[in-house]
């Protein structure tokens, strides 16, 4: 039942994804037409409201939590690919292994970089 | 072969391999003339009697019942015995062997590796009740609906058609492929098996149910209308269900004791007096 555990949570971040992703497309792509979370004003690329969202615990949760749905989205995607060449069992092990690792490795750098600017954005509206 | 009526000349490019003498597949043409009614098989046969006697391919019922015949037809796989040459070629008709599977030799392929899979499945009742397998008491109810929710898997013939249109099992050999796949689904649908969570090992292994891609060719190609595809389907929304444990617990199955649950059923004539 392991790959049906993969799998249910493979389609469970798609959804996430959707959902993320159309936060992101409201915020990013049509702000000149939703105004959502442009406190200052103006374009929702400007550096203040970047830096407004960035202080927003909400901004910094969604952060995180999209690269991790990404990430496990893509990399089981990926794993999908890769076992479709017809692979030994030990190579497969191997295989997911790697993209254990890699996904790991990659969501804690992006975490990292996201609770920073977290961080950074937080110190400088305190001045 | 009907030899009345109008006739044309198809030409047959049929793949020939003989794996002793021959280091790869080769294409050899036969002109065949054709009348109304042919199906491939009929013109495989005129080959083989006029032409060439080498020819060799695998058939037993020539009605589209046994799935002997499937062979890949200008590059669609169907029934030998049930395609009608005519109906899929104006000049030209291209026969190879079903893809997805060694040649044995010609048109011939080797389904072992389909069977092997088949039969990791359990395609068989699996009851909990060990007496019961033992010793048989009595006849299981179903209803009409509950038959109508794995009938139609019932139709495969293992013609290994679905197994050769399926590009994932082009990929990727060690994927069950939809025929097993669909006729595990066949056993879980049916009121009277238990034996899911055992299927569910393989069906949700990482070469199951879940490397589907829905391309639907399995269906589309089937000679006998069954739809694999959705039988996938069927078995990736069990899986989850049973994964998140909000699958409906399966109502055991009545059972009848003896015909007409031990009671004569009203209004049937009483059978006549025994005469020896």
């Amino acid at each position: 039942m392991r790959e049906t555990k993969y799998w249910t949570w493979h389609m469970a971040a798609g959804v996430m994804i959707l959902f993320l992703l159309g936060l992101h497309m409201l915020i990013m792509h049509l702000g000149g037409i939703t105004h959502l979370f442009a406190s200052h004003g103006g374009e929702a690329i400007s550096k203040e409201n970047s830096l407004w969202r960035d202080s927003t615990l909400f901004f910094t949760v969604t952060y995180v939590l999209l690269l991790g749905v990404a990430l496990y989205h893509g990399l089981y995607g990926l794993r999908t690919i890769v076992f479709e060449l017809t692979l030994k069992p030990a190579a497969e092990k191997a295989v997911s292994l790697g993209l254990l690792i890699l996904g790991l490795g990659m969501f804690g750098l992006g975490a990292w970089a996201a609770i920073a600017a977290h961080a950074i954005a937080r110190a400088g509206a305190r001045g | 072969m009907r030899e009345s009526g109008k006739t044309r000349q198809i030409n047959f490019h049929v793949t020939r391999y003989n794996p002793e003498s021959d280091g790869a597949p080769y294409v050899k043409t036969y002109p065949v003339s054709v009348c109304e009614g042919m199906t491939v098989l009929d013109g495989l046969h005129h080959i083989k009697e006029n032409l060439d006697p080498s020819l060799v391919w695998r058939y037993s019922c020539r009605m589209g019942v046994c799935g002997s015949c499937g062979m890949l037809l200008n590059g669609r796989p169907a029934l030998a015995c049930n395609t009608q040459i005519l109906h899929i070629a104006d000049a030209d008709l291209t026969v190879a062997p079903l893809p997805n599977f060694e040649i044995i030799r010609d048109l011939v392929p080797d389904l072992f590796s389909m069977f092997e899979k088949h039969r990791a499945i359990e395609p068989y009742i699996a009851r909990a009740d060990q007496t019961e397998i033992e010793d048989p008491q009595g006849e299981f109810y179903q209803s009409p609906e509950q038959l109508e929710a794995y009938l139609q898997f019932t139709y495969c013939i293992k013609c290994g058609c679905c197994m050769a249109a399926c590009p994932t099992l082009a990929t990727d050999a060690r994927y069950l492929g939809p025929m097993p796949l669909a006729a595990a689904q066949r056993y879980n649908a049916d009121t009277r098996d238990d034996g899911r969570p055992g299927r569910n090992r393989l069906t949700g292994s990482s070469h199951g149910a879940f490397r589907c891609h829905y391309a639907g060719e399995c269906s589309r190609v089937c000679p006998k209308g069954v739809d694999p595809a959705k039988a996938i389907q069927y078995l990736k929304r069990q899986l989850v269900l049973d994964y998140l444990h909000l699958a409906r617990r399966k109502q055991p199955c009545k059972k009848m004791s003896g015909p007409g649950r031990g009671e004569p059923l009203p209004n049937i004539v009483p059978a006549p007096p025994k005469m020896v």
